[in-house]
């Protein structure tokens, strides 16, 4: 535990990423494979025991503290809402033991004490984390209390760890990228054939990682419109769809299986004509509609394992075909876009299956045509344009040059700000969580939080003037005095019987603070229902 | 308030109605008693200065041409119907606390103070009192200082890594108080010396002159250009974070010396590569600890997290209030 210790603090204090790598290649290139491998999943946002192996709750690990510490609950709470982060006050709380104890592996800290007592009585429980706390110094205390509370967040990109893991082990990087997608144990058998030379008889049951695209402020630099695909940004969730003999899987993009929730989808591909991996965007779309339903309708979709009748006649699903990565057993990614396109054109025209088909061409003559399409693309439920450049490779992360993604301008709102929140990690003293909101006669509901798009000067200045200016305290949350107006950009309004005021906004931001506006004229809850799809 | 009250906030400042005087004002008064130089406790403009001998070349060197009486610790003097006595408050050169009596009642207002071992200055002295007014800059339990001898070898284990990599390492402290303990500190482990930025050296002058014992320090200021910094440890105050002055040192990590850094939200924020808790305030057990030693039965707060160091002592039964001032909570 004390290398991985001494790993998280490198990581944590550095901000190089060059330095970063150095560190994370250092310690794996030393480590246990049986402690490499959960540093992995560590490192990767994975969680000890998954979701269903209880071994201390956030509020058992309050109780125990303030027993240990000698201190009343109401002074762990504020402590934790003055640190913002419950590993890291669960350690200031406590001095560091007089003498060192013998360093035990991470790998049996997990295997052996922690995973033996999941789901245990509270005692047993409370007798384990009580000891680590009382026996480990402070480094290796935070990282234990960080294997109790979940994710390490530490900034490091799963990337960058797939580089230090090609560096010293001369994988190609995406290799260890395709056989790290979905779940994987992590046990020293996973970690050595991570880093393997030889192909595996896994790899050809593993996805492809995903290629994605970079945000495109203007087609200026682009060149010749001849060099490029266009096609829609659909506003749905990117899927792969792999069909292997009788093998069908659907991957997210954030690497987990769908198999399963999408059972219309699965019929489809059981029927295509050839083996194929198939990159694509998953909607709900009704047969006979000429637009997508909302995003509202795929959410219903989304949390169901297993979709009952009716959600599947409310909101079935099409998959929009962007790319073709595999036929027939052939890997096609190195291929010009043009070339995959073609093929996948004649995959699905001979398929014929409506919920299967292809992300059509948009035909344009030139940039301005471009634009003109483009500033129709809300009414008709896209988010904007993707643009692909006709001989790109199918490479994977995001890599600015091939692919862009050219989104509609936000819509927007002025709303007052009414409630703040302290933040986490860096802005874990600040006050950075905001909710605003509209008017309603006389009233001033809630209709977003926003997180960011204020700069650090800015952020200074508004957390000293809601200290200043709170009303009441609600746990970690202030109401302020409505005073501020801030002009949020959002990218669509849809109805909602979840939220109060009868509607969801999606991705709400800050664009400007409106120092000019008088809160009395920020806009009515009115402006927005009307934009509402 | 009751009429058995030594010591009252007003507008001007805290104020002493027997003795017809402040303490630390922010606006001008006619008897101003000083607890220590720094700025947010010794203003320009007051009438008269009271402050104790050893911090007097302090506020001579930053509130010139004024009029200062001056007590050695321990020494009582009447000032109007009080009587007075200046007692070490452990947290910079000549810092005092002010100890108030009036028929037979005493208080003492702690300015700033802390607990731990410094060689730049005396150390807290315990005084018993009636009540007790106290800073709560670092007023919860999450604050627990380390040892500063561990702190300071981590500073010098910094430099040495920095200087394998041809990194300068700059330190930032706060120019009066935290940069001469450092730098005090810092003899136990090495005898290199130090660069200080301008606002830096004076301080140290004035240390210097008092007698205090520290490495051996180099303006930065007087090197010629293209002085190569590498592998050097520089302390500069915060405000030089982010300046042109830093351009001369082009490969460069950066650190900070202050209790804020116990906790890493602090850190980042800041934007260093490395936080140094080395602080010259009392952490929380040692706020509650001085609560106790001066077996105060009242205990008024001033400035820092006042809310929970006056909600936990009013838990053990200790009457409690607080001040609003105008006192800063830098470290």
């Amino acid at each position: 535990m004390r290398r991985f210790a001494a790993l998280y603090r490198e990581l944590d204090q550095s901000t190089g990423t060059l330095d970063k790598r150095a560190a994370l290649a250092a310690y794996f290139r030393s480590a246990q494979p049986s402690d490499a491998a959960w540093a992995l999943r560590l490192l990767s946002g994975g969680k000890i025991g998954g979701t269903k192996a209880r071994i201390a709750a956030s509020g058992e690990l309050r109780e125990w503290i303030a027993q240990v510490s000698g201190n009343a609950a109401w002074l762990i709470d504020e402590s934790y809402s003055h640190v913002g982060d419950l590993a890291e006050t669960l350690c200031l709380l406590l001095d560091d033991p007089a003498t060192t104890a013998p360093d035990v592996p991470l790998s049996e800290w997990i295997e052996k004490r922690l995973l033996p007592i999941a789901n245990a009585d509270a005692e047993r429980r409370r007798a384990v984390v009580v000891d680590a706390w009382q026996t480990l110094p402070f480094e290796q205390r935070l990282v234990f209390n960080k294997l109790l509370t979940g994710a390490l967040r530490v900034g490091v990109s799963q990337r960058l760890v797939q580089q230090a893991l090609a560096e010293i082990s001369g994988v190609e990087i995406a290799r260890i990228a395709q056989r790290m997608l979905g779940d994987w144990p992590p046990t020293p058998g996973f970690y050595t054939a991570l880093l393997s030379q030889e192909g595996s008889a896994e790899d050809a049951s593993q996805p492809f990682p995903f290629f994605l695209a970079s945000q495109l402020d203007d087609v200026e630099s682009l060149g010749d419109i001849a060099d490029w695909v266009l096609e829609w940004k659909w506003d749905g969730i990117r899927l792969q769809l792999i069909r292997r003999g009788e093998r069908i899987a659907l991957w997210s993009r954030g690497e987990e299986r769908l198999d399963g929730r999408f059972p219309e989808i699965e019929q489809a591909a059981a029927h295509l004509r050839h083996d194929a991996v198939i990159d694509g965007e998953l909607l709900a779309w009704r047969a006979g509609d000429s637009a997508p339903l909302p995003f509202a309708a795929l959410q219903t979709r989304i949390q169901r394992k297993k979709p009952g009748p009716k959600s599947l006649q409310e909101a079935p699903m099409r998959m929009l075909a962007y790319d073709l990565l595999e036929l027939d057993g052939e890997d096609l990614r190195e291929r010009p876009l043009h070339e995959r396109r073609a093929k996948l054109r004649a995959l699905l025209e001979e398929h014929a299956d409506p919920r299967i088909v292809l992300s059509y061409d948009l035909e344009v003559a030139d940039w301005s045509a471009a634009r003109a399409l483009r500033a129709t693309a809300r009414e008709r439920g896209v988010e904007g344009i993707m643009l692909k450049r006709r001989g790109s490779a199918y490479q994977f992360g995001r890599k600015r040059g091939d692919w862009w993604k050219w989104k509609i301008d936000p819509l927007t709102i002025d709303a007052v700000l009414i409630y703040a929140q302290a933040g986490h990690g860096r802005r874990s003293t600040l006050f950075t969580d905001y909710t605003f909101a509209l008017w309603q006669d006389d009233q001033l509901v809630p209709v977003a939080k926003a997180y960011s798009g204020l700069d650090d000067k800015e952020i200074l200045a508004l957390d000293r003037w809601i200290r200043a200016h709170t009303l009441e305290k609600f746990g970690p949350v202030r109401s302020v005095e409505p005073h501020h107006v801030f002009e949020l950009g959002f990218e669509a309004v849809n109805k909602s019987t979840r939220h109060k005021s009868g509607i969801a906004v999606r991705f709400p931001r800050i664009l400007r603070w409106r120092h000019d506006k008088p809160f009395a004229e920020a806009d009515r809850l009115d402006t927005l229902k009307a934009l509402a799809r | 308030m009751n009429a058995r009250d030594l010591v009252v906030a007003t507008p001007s400042g805290l104020y002493c109605t027997a003795g017809d005087f402040h303490i630390d004002p922010w606006k001008p008064v006619a008897r101003a008693v000083i607890t220590h130089g720094h700025g947010d406790h010794a203003r320009l403009g007051m009438g008269e200065y009271y402050t104790s001998r050893a911090g007097l070349p302090i506020l001579q060197w930053r509130l010139t041409g004024q009029t200062f009486h001056t007590f050695d610790y321990g020494e009582s003097f009447d000032i109007g119907g009080a009587r007075v006595s200046l007692h070490s408050a452990g947290h910079v050169l000549g810092s005092a606390q002010v100890r108030i009596e009036v028929d037979g009642e005493v208080w003492i207002v702690s300015g700033d103070y802390k607990r731990q071992p410094d060689p730049t200055c005396a150390p807290f002295e315990v005084v018993r009192c009636d009540t007790f007014i106290t800073e709560a800059t670092f007023g919860l339990p999450v604050y627990r200082w380390p040892r500063t001898s561990d702190v300071a070898r981590d500073i010098v284990a910094w430099r040495d890594a920095c200087a394998e990599r041809g990194e300068t390492a700059i330190l930032y402290c706060y120019a009066l108080g935290k940069s001469q303990r450092v730098l005090a500190e810092l003899m136990a482990f090495t005898d290199r010396p130090a660069y200080t930025h301008g606002a830096i050296e004076t301080g140290v002058h004035v240390y210097r002159a008092a007698g205090v014992s520290m490495l051996p320090t180099i303006a930065v200021g007087d090197q010629p250009r293209g002085t190569d910094f590498a592998g050097e440890l520089v302390i500069a105050p915060p405000s030089a974070a982010g300046s042109a002055w830093l351009r001369r040192f082009r490969k460069a990590q950066h650190g900070f010396a202050s209790g804020w850094m116990r906790i890493r939200g602090n850190r980042r924020r800041r934007n260093v590569d490395r936080g140094f808790v080395i602080s010259d305030h009392a952490d929380w057990p040692d706020l509650l600890r001085t609560v106790r030693e001066t077996g105060a039965r009242r205990v008024i707060a001033t400035h820092g997290n006042t809310d929970a160091l006056v909600r936990a002592l009013n838990e053990e039964g200790i009457r409690t209030g607080t001040f609003e001032t105008q006192f800063g909570e830098d470290d």
